[in-house]
């Protein structure tokens, strides 16, 4: 199963794209666990500068924006 | 070429509503219309534009570029990108932990940081348009040199020793692995996002998302900036401002700053409003006092910035801002006889 994690310090953005991921997720009948990171200090590990950014089984693979309903596709058939 | 939206106007308020122009509510609505009319084309149009030139530029390779620069030119450059360079203010953490954590001096990020909401695009298309080529370029010298200036003082206290913990650690891990040139790990995220060559259907891609993505971040703004403009416009008795808050009370300056700090903007908003007290009156320093003010020295990024900096580093921040808003309002009001 793949592991998720959403980095952003709680704006709507990043809700948005948590909510986005588990929606496709679950239409696509794909489970994934999507966890949600707040802490600067762990976001600063990934290296990121520009939330929401997603990290897929440890690996940053998005940031900056709310990602497009492609990427999350071929993230989860990835 | 904006006479469009001055006829546009006319029609709407004296022929379409019926308004007599002599009337203050006849004033007030045509300032509004106009205004309205005018940002919304211009916000369109140029932010289009401008994200197809600026597509390949983010905080990465800035973060890169500055990286090892000598002090001198650092100040000036993290200002310079500060103004140029696109992010939503919900990453300036990330941004600044980022920056530090690639051993970039404190001074350096925060001159990026506070110019960033001075002076952005938009901003300068705004005041452009609504107030000319003059008040443009000094507005933009005046927020690089708050920049520079808040940066060059926050180094020569030594502000990084009151970041939190694990951000000073990042910094000094950051200073020892820029000196040695090792890949860092700041750079970790960066080579999987490292930009190629954009072509031009990507950048129109991304042209398009970015004026989505701003304009449905500030027509809200626009409407509220311009409506207390045209109130201000219509409704404010003519010479009152200039009377009351004009260049021979020194005190307004420090009293627009104030003013300044529970109202929060973004410079979209209140330029608008800016150009209605101007054109009433009010000095140019104080309006530009009050609005870098409104734009810069919000209460809701500070407690933000709490999370990696100490209570002492953020009232010093908050202290660099409200002088240095206050000193350029006097001067620039001691400057516009000779403008």
């Amino acid at each position: 199963m793949k592991t998720f994690k959403v980095l952003g310090s709680g704006c709507t953005k990043c809700q948005n794209t948590e909510k986005k991921l588990k929606q496709i997720a679950e239409k696509a009948g794909i489970e994934i666990v999507v966890e949600k990171i707040q802490s600067p200090e762990q976001i600063m590990a990934y290296g990121v500068m520009r939330t929401p950014a997603v990290v897929m089984n440890e690996k940053v693979i998005h940031q900056g924006s709310i990602p497009s309903t492609e990427n999350v596709e071929s993230w989860l058939r990835s | 070429m904006f006479q469009i939206f001055t006829a546009f106007a006319d029609w709407f308020a004296f022929q379409l509503l019926g308004l007599s122009p002599a009337s203050k509510l006849g004033d007030a609505v045509h300032f509004f219309v106009e205004d309205v009319s005018k940002i919304a084309v211009l916000l369109v149009v140029m932010i289009y534009l401008i994200s197809l030139l600026r597509a390949s530029l983010n905080v990465e390779r800035v973060r890169d570029y500055l990286s090892g620069k000598h002090r001198a030119v650092g100040y000036l450059l993290g200002s310079a990108f500060g103004a140029i360079t696109p992010f939503c203010s919900c990453s300036s953490i990330p941004v600044f932990l980022g920056f530090t954590s690639a051993g970039i001096p404190i001074g350096i990020t925060m001159s990026f940081l506070i110019t960033s909401p001075l002076i952005n695009e938009v901003a300068v298309l705004l005041l452009l348009s609504l107030l000319g080529w003059k008040f443009t370029l000094l507005y933009v010298v005046a927020g690089m040199v708050v920049g520079i200036l808040g940066g060059v003082f926050l180094d020569a206290i030594k502000a990084e020793r009151w970041l939190q913990s694990f951000a000073l650690e990042a910094l000094q891990r950051g200073r020892i692995e820029s000196a040695t040139n090792t890949n860092t790990t700041a750079n970790k995220a960066t080579e999987a996002n490292q930009p190629t060559k954009l072509t031009w259907p990507e950048r129109h891609q991304f042209a398009k998302t970015e004026v989505m993505d701003i304009f449905s971040r500030v027509w809200l703004w626009v409407i509220v900036g311009v409506g207390l403009g045209a109130a201000l416009h219509g409704f404010v008795p003519n010479g009152w401002i200039e009377a009351n808050l004009g260049g021979r009370q020194w005190w307004s300056v420090p009293v627009a700053v104030l003013l300044g700090i529970p109202l929060y903007s973004n410079a979209v908003g209140v330029i608008p409003i800016m150009e209605s007290l101007i054109v009433n009156g009010l000095p140019i320093g104080t309006a530009l006092a009050f609005c870098m003010s409104t734009v810069a020295a919000s209460f809701p990024e500070f407690i933000l910035l709490k999370q990696v900096m100490h209570w002492r580093l953020l009232a010093v921040l908050f202290a660099i801002l409200l002088v240095s808003f206050t000193l350029l309002g006097w001067v620039f009001n001691g400057l516009v006889a000779f403008l």
